[in-house]
C-alpha cells in the first residue's frame, strides 16, 4: 500500500519550490515510499508520555542588546547575487 | 620529500619550532604532493596555493619571533562546507559553485589567528548529505586504500586527504557520522565534539540541531590539539556553549584504571560484517589491557535511530535549504517567466538528486496533517535515545562500538538504494541525536586490507574521557602507521 501518491509528491514539490519531469516524479514517489515504509517502525513505540526533544543540549534563550553594529558593506552583501543593480537584488517583476 | 609529509602534527610542531624546517618548506612539500598525487584521490575542490604560501611566510615570521601557537605553520585542509572569506565555498553543489563568502567561519578565524596554513577546500557530498562523497556535484573522491572504493562521507575529502598525506590534518563536519564514518574507512582518527562545543558560525547549515564541526588527523593527540584550537564560546552561534575549554592534548594519557567502558549489545547485530566485528572486539580487548573495566550494556532504542534521523535531519534541511532561491547568492536558472518559475527552475537545476530527495522528505514530514505523525514522533523517540545514553553514562565513563557496519564499499554499490545507503550510518547517528561526542580510532584491517575504525562515545562535554580512552587504545594497539601505496 503506497504511503505517498504521485499527486502528493507533486504537491510537496510545489511546497518545496522544486519541479520534476514525469520520470523523476515517479522515481521520487517510489523512493519516498521506501523511506516512509522504513520510518514506519517508529509506530511500534508508545511515546504518548514522552516529551519531544528539539535540542540535545538544554540552553536557555540567548539574548543580546539590540544595538547598532558594523555590518557588511552593501557591495559585499550583494557581491554574490546572480543579478544585482545599484546595491539591490534584482528579481522578476512581482506585482 | 616523503619524510615531511609522513610527520604527524605533533612531530611537525617540534620540527618547526626547532627551525629544522620552515613552514614554507613544509607547505611546498604538501603542494607538490597534491600536484603529484591528488589526481588519483581527487580530495581537493580548490587548492589555494598562493594564499597557502603567503600564510606559511607569515607563520615562519611568527615562529622566528618565538610567538608560536599549536597550529602555527601547520598545513591543513578544510571541508568545503566551512566559509572561507574570498575563497570559493561550494558545499559540493552547483548551487554554490561560484560562491565566495564575504566572511570567515568562526573556526577559520581561530585557525588564522594562530597562522595555521590552509592548503585548500575539500570535496564532500552535496550539502553534507551522503555517506560516500558520490553526491558531490563535481567529482568522485576515492579511498586511498583502494581507488575503486568510496572514501565514506560526507567528509570524504577531509578523510581521504589525511589518509593519503595530502594535508597534515583537516576539518570536517558531522551531522550523522560524516566525520567518523569516512575516518574509519580511510584509516585516520576523526572526532565529532559535543553539540555546541564548536561554533557553527560560518558552517553552511544542513540540520542545525545535529551539525557539528570536528577534526580529522593521523593520531588521537593531533585531533585533541585541533579540537582545542577550534573550541569555545562564540556569541554568533546561540547554541554554542559558554563552557571553558580544557587542554585536550593533556587529556591524552595512557592507562584506564578506574575507567569503565560499556559495550552496547545493540551495536553487534546482524548486518555487522564479521571481520569488522573481529577488529572491533580486539580493540575492546586492548582497552581492557590498559586497565579498563568492560561492561555489557544496553542502548535499547538504537534500532530506531536511523528512522528518527531521516525525519529530523530532512525536516531541518528542508527549512535550512529554502534560502537557496536564486536571489541573494548562488545559482539562478537562465530561463523563467515569473518569480515562481525562477524559484523552481533554480532549485531543480541547482540541487542534485539526494538533496532534492531529502528536501522532499523533510517538506512532506513538516506539511499540514503529517507533522505529529512524523516530526513530533521522531522528536519523542529522540528523547528515548538520549535517555538510553544518560542511563549508560551513569555507570560507564565511555561506550565502545563499531563506527560502521562494513569497511569501505565499492563505488556505485549503493547509489540507487537510499535506504541501504542510510543504513551505513546506523552506528554513528545516535551520537548526533544525543549531542554527545564520538571519535573513530583505527583498530585494524579486514582481509582485503581495508581499515576498520572503533568508535568511542562519552557524555556531554566529556571530551577528556574520550581522548583518554582513544589515546590508550591507540597506544595499546600500537598499529604501526601504515600508508596506502599510491
Amino acid at each position: 500500500m503506497a504511503k505517498i501518491t504521485l499527486g502528493e509528491v507533486e504537491h510537496v514539490a510545489h511546497l518545496a519550490r522544486l519541479n520534476f519531469n514525469q520520470e523523476e516524479t515517479e522515481a521520487f514517489t517510489r523512493q519516498l515510499n521506501d523511506i516512509l515504509e522504513f520510518v514506519d517502525k517508529l509506530d511500534a513505540l508508545d511515546t504518548s508520555d514522552i516529551e519531544p526533544t528539539t535540542r540535545a543540549i538544554e540552553l536557555l534563550n540567548v539574548f543580546r542588546d539590540d544595538e547598532v553594529r558594523e555590518s557588511l558593506p552593501v557591495e559585499e552583501a550583494t557581491g554574490n547575487a546572480p543579478v544585482s543593480e545599484k546595491g539591490a537584488f534584482v528579481v522578476p517583476r512581482i506585482i | 620529500m616523503s619524510e615531511i609529509i609522513d610527520l604527524t602534527l605533533s612531530e611537525l610542531r617540534k620540527i618547526l619550532d626547532r627551525k629544522e624546517l620552515s613552514s614554507k618548506e613544509v607547505t611546498r612539500a604538501y603542494l607538490d604532493r597534491i600536484q603529484e598525487t591528488d589526481g588519483k584521490i581527487r580530495s581537493y575542490i580548490t587548492v589555494t596555493e598562493k594564499d597557502a604560501l603567503a600564510q606559511a611566510e607569515r607563520a615562519d615570521k611568527r615562529i622566528s619571533r618565538g610567538e608560536t601557537s599549536a597550529l602555527t605553520g601547520i598545513p591543513l585542509g578544510i571541508k568545503d562546507v566551512i566559509c572561507t572569506r574570498g575563497i570559493k565555498t561550494t558545499c559540493g553543489s552547483r548551487m554554490l559553485e561560484n560562491f565566495r563568502p564575504p566572511f570567515n567561519a568562526h573556526v577559520m578565524e581561530r585557525l588564522l589567528s594562530q597562522d595555521a596554513v590552509m592548503l585548500g577546500k575539500l570535496n564532500m557530498d552535496e550539502f553534507a548529505m551522503g555517506s560516500s562523497t558520490e553526491n558531490s556535484a563535481f567529482f568522485q573522491t576515492r579511498n586511498p586504500w583502494d581507488l575503486e572504493r568510496i572514501p565514506g562521507g560526507s567528509s570524504g575529502g577531509s578523510a581521504a586527504s589525511v589518509g593519503a598525506r595530502l594535508c597534515c590534518a583537516s576539518l570536517g563536519s558531522d551531522t550523522g557520522g560524516s566525520i567518523r564514518q569516512p575516518a574509519s574507512h580511510c584509516g585516520v582518527v576523526g572526532m565529532k565534539p559535543t553539540y555546541g562545543r564548536v561554533s557553527r558560525f560560518g558552517l553552511v547549515a544542513f540540520a542545525s540541531s545535529l551539525d557539528q564541526i570536528g577534526p580529522l588527523a593521523r593520531s588521537v593527540k593531533d585531533c585533541a590539539v585541533l579540537l582545542e584550537a577550534i573550541s569555545g564560546h562564540d556569541s554568533r552561534d546561540s547554541t554554542c556553549l559558554p563552557a571553558s575549554v580544557p587542554a585536550y592534548s593533556e587529556a591524552c594519557i595512557e592507562g584506564l584504571q578506574d575507567f569503565t567502558i560499556g559495550v552496547p549489545e545493540e551495536y553487534f547485530v546482524e548486518g555487522l560484517d564479521p571481520e569488522v566485528e573481529k577488529a572491533v572486539r580486539s580493540g575492546i580487548e586492548a582497552l581492557e589491557s590498559m586497565g579498563a573495566r568492560i561492561e555489557r550494556i544496553s542502548l535499547p532504542h538504537t534500532e530506531y535511530a536511523v528512522a528518527v534521523y531521516y525525519i529530523i535531519a530532512t525536516a531541518e534541511a528542508s527549512s535550512n535549504l529554502s534560502r537557496y532561491d536564486g536571489v541573494k547568492y548562488g545559482f539562478r536558472a537562465k530561463e523563467y517567466s515569473n518569480l515562481m518559475e525562477m524559484y523552481k527552475n533554480t532549485r531543480a537545476q541547482g540541487f542534485g538528486p539526494e538533496v532534492k530527495r531529502r528536501i522532499m522528505l523533510g517538506t512532506y514530514c513538516l506539511s499540514a496533517g503529517y507533522y505529529d505523525a512524523f516530526y513530533k514522533k521522531a522528536s519523542q523517540v529522540r528523547t528515548l535515545i538520549i535517555q538510553d545514553f544518560k542511563k549508560a553514562f551513569e555507570k560507564c565513563d565511555a561506550v565502545a562500538a563499531p563506527v560502521a557496519p562494513t569497511t569501505a564499499f565499492r563505488l556505485g554499490e549503493k547509489v540507487d538504494d537510499p535506504v541501504q545507503m542510510y543504513l551505513s550510518d546506523i552506528f554513528t547517528i545516535p551520537v548526533n541525536l544525543a549531542g554527545i561526542p564520538g571519535i573513530s580510532v583505527p583498530c585494524g584491517f579486514d582481509s582485503k586490507g581495508l581499515p576498520v575504525g572503533l568508535q568511542i562515545m562519552a557524555g556531554h562535554l566529556q571530551e577528556e574521557k574520550l581522548f583518554r580512552a582513544a589515546f590508550s587504545l591507540e597506544t595499546a594497539l600500537n598499529l604501526q602507521i601504515q600508508w596506502p601505496e599510491l
